[in-house]
């Protein structure tokens, strides 16, 4: 599969007189699971941020799919097959956790105001398959007996992978992952990368933030780094970590830092 | 006897009124996460809006357009949404301090205007509306007052079921998801300022059937019936009761109109004839103390509000929040 899902021609974004990403290229190729790697500040999370429409570009295209989508909102940008989950969790915590994942679907009959009084049969069922399906999901990461609890009360880890959970419930086709391991423990860590793989398997196609070297260079391919704001390298994981340059200058300083 | 039972009467009406009043506040701020500031310029839309649907024609005066009860009091619950509409869509978008800010200015706009537009709304005294519907039939009296309580309270109950539903709809779940965090809901493919804008109108249609059952209590209405101080004293309703909580927000209004006439019956009673002169001011502090305290100590109010949870595995169960 080389058919491209994703790409960015000349992509930037300034804050004031700083540019946090600078003339970046993308292209993510549907099927696979891109690690997108650099140091703190390099741009990482503001690329996810411009390419889901949270963001403005200051200049530059986004490609989905082939159509043009610089611009779209998020909203229209999550309906069109482009879901993402925040580096820093931003559940609803004054919301269960079930409920969290019970809102993600889209076009339910009940969202709208009339729907829970002139259809309440279709939206009675349409809850009650939402939530079967909100309780496996929730199951698959391992957060299914915290589904009562208010989601502002469970554990940093937890939440990113409540963060997870709501994105899969809402079935887009491109999810990008920021720091999806971070916070969380070793051993839900690695059912983590075994869902991402189980879900890439059936065709969703993963940008992947992440820190953790040994996560991105066994699970990632291609791995993009960028620093200061520019794409420094791209290619495998394997000539990712031949090459000096990155050796030297993000997987070693990342590495201890 | 009788005496105290009339009073009984009229006290459950007023404060069932204002309680439908501070459900309207609780869909908007409760649920949505709206600030409305000016919830006295939709109840007051629907008040005078009623009585100027439902009152035959008066000389020098907009209106006579005689409407059944029934429908005036639609109607005036129509003309508080096309206001919330207008003032909706231009504000909706502000963040909460600007949207407390513009809408309690423009709650004090439509008081200057139903103060200035005598053509209109009969200016400073007020208009006169039509004789209580259904007076004769219960030839007046208290059995008359009794009955409209009646109605008053099947009004409550009927809005309180609305939004009880409404609220362990997906629709509620998408207001809280909305409350809580707009971009991540937004990230979510949910697209917040329509949902917004809808819970705006629909918690200010109900500001508007409470000012018009108020309207048609007193059959009559004046700019001294849409003062910020109702605002003030629907939000402190509100705080008191448990935002987010329909129950709270409906025995706030009841326990905040009970505060709010028996100090004043006391004041008037027990207090010192100088300080008589100032009673409404010292209400207003009573009731200030009472809202800074709740801050203080209970901010979730008394009663707090409910998680949507599964156990029961049906659809709007709920339990406590804070496990
Ligand atoms: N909203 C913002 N306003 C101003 N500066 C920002 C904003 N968001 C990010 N930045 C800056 O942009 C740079 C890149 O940030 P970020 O994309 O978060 O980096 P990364 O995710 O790669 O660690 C940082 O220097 C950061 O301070
Ligand atoms: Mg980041």
């Amino acid at each position: 599969m080389t058919e491209p899902i994703l790409q960015t021609r000349g992509l930037s974004r300034d804050f004031g007189p700083f540019r946090a990403v600078d003339d970046l290229s993308l292209t993510i190729q549907k099927g696979s699971i891109t690690g997108l790697i650099g140091p703190n500040g390099a741009g990482k999370s503001t690329c996810f941020n411009l390419l889901t429409g949270m963001l403005a570009p200051t200049a530059g295209q986004i490609m989905l799919n082939g159509q043009d989508v610089t611009r779209q909102r998020p909203d229209q940008l999550f309906s069109a097959g482009l879901g993402r989950t925040f580096q820093i969790p931003r559940p609803f915590s004054r919301m269960s956790v079930l409920e969290n994942v019970m809102l993600a679907p889209l076009n339910q009959t009940g969202e709208r105001i009339v729907g829970p009084f002139l259809r309440r049969a279709r939206v009675h069922d349409e809850e009650a398959r939402i939530r079967a399906r909100a309780l496996e999901v929730l199951d698959f990461v391992t957060l299914a007996p915290l589904a009562d609890h208010p989601a502002g009360q469970i554990s940093g880890g937890q939440m990113k992978l409540l963060e997870l959970a709501r994105v899969l419930m809402g079935d887009p086709e491109l999810i990008l992952l920021d720091e999806p391991a971070a916070g969380v423990n070793p051993t839900l860590t690695g059912i983590l990368i075994g869902k991402i793989e189980e879900l890439n398997r059936q065709g969703k196609t993963f940008v992947i933030i992440e820190h953790d070297m040994d996560f991105v260079m066994q699970h990632c391919d291609p791995v993009i780094a960028l620093a200061e704001g520019r794409k420094v390298f791209e290619g495998t994981a394997a000539q990712a970590q031949a090459d000096p340059v990155l050796l030297d200058a993000y997987l070693g300083a990342m590495a201890h830092g | 006897m009788i005496g105290l039972l009339s009073y009984a009467v009229f006290f459950t009406t007023v404060a069932s009124i204002l309680a439908i009043a501070v459900l309207g506040l609780n869909l908007q701020w409760g649920n949505t996460g709206l600030f409305n500031g000016g919830v006295v310029a939709f109840f007051g839309a629907g008040a005078y809006g009623t009585l100027i649907l439902g009152s035959a024609a008066q000389p020098d005066q907009f209106g006579g357009f005689n409407l059944f009860y029934p429908a005036a009091l639609i109607g005036g619950m129509v003309v508080a949404g096309l206001l919330a509409w207008v003032v909706g869509i231009l504000t909706l978008r502000l963040r909460h301090d600007y949207l407390a800010i513009a809408t309690f200015g423009i709650a004090v706009t439509f008081e200057n205007i139903m103060r200035n537009a005598e053509w209109l709304s009969g200016g400073a005294k007020g208009i006169r509306g039509f004789e209580q519907p259904l007076r004769d039939a219960f030839g007046g009296g208290l059995a008359y007052n009794a009955a409209f309580l009646a109605f008053v309270v099947a009004a409550l109950i009927a809005v309180y079921q609305f939004l009880q539903h409404l609220v362990s709809s997906p629709f509620g779940r998408l207001l809280r998801a909305i409350r809580e965090d707009e971009g991540a809901a937004r990230s979510l493919g949910k697209a917040p300022s329509r949902v917004r804008l809808t819970a705006f109108i629909t918690g200010s249609v109900i500001m508007g059937l409470s000012g018009g059952l108020y309207a048609t209590f007193y059959a009559f209405v004046s700019p001294q019936d849409v003062l910020p101080t109702l605002t003030f004293q629907i939000w402190a309703m509100l705080i008191v009761g448990g935002a987010g909580n329909n129950r709270g927000a409906v025995l706030g209004a009841f326990l905040i109109w009970g505060a709010w006439t028996a100090s004043g019956w006391s004041l008037s009673r027990f207090a010192p004839i100088e300080a008589q002169l100032y009673t409404g001011s010292i209400q207003y502090i009573l009731i200030g103390s009472v809202i800074v305290g709740m801050l203080l100590w209970r901010p979730q109010g008394l009663f707090p509000e409910r998680l949507v949870v599964s156990q029961s595995g049906k659809p709007g169960a709920t339990k406590k929040q804070g496990v």
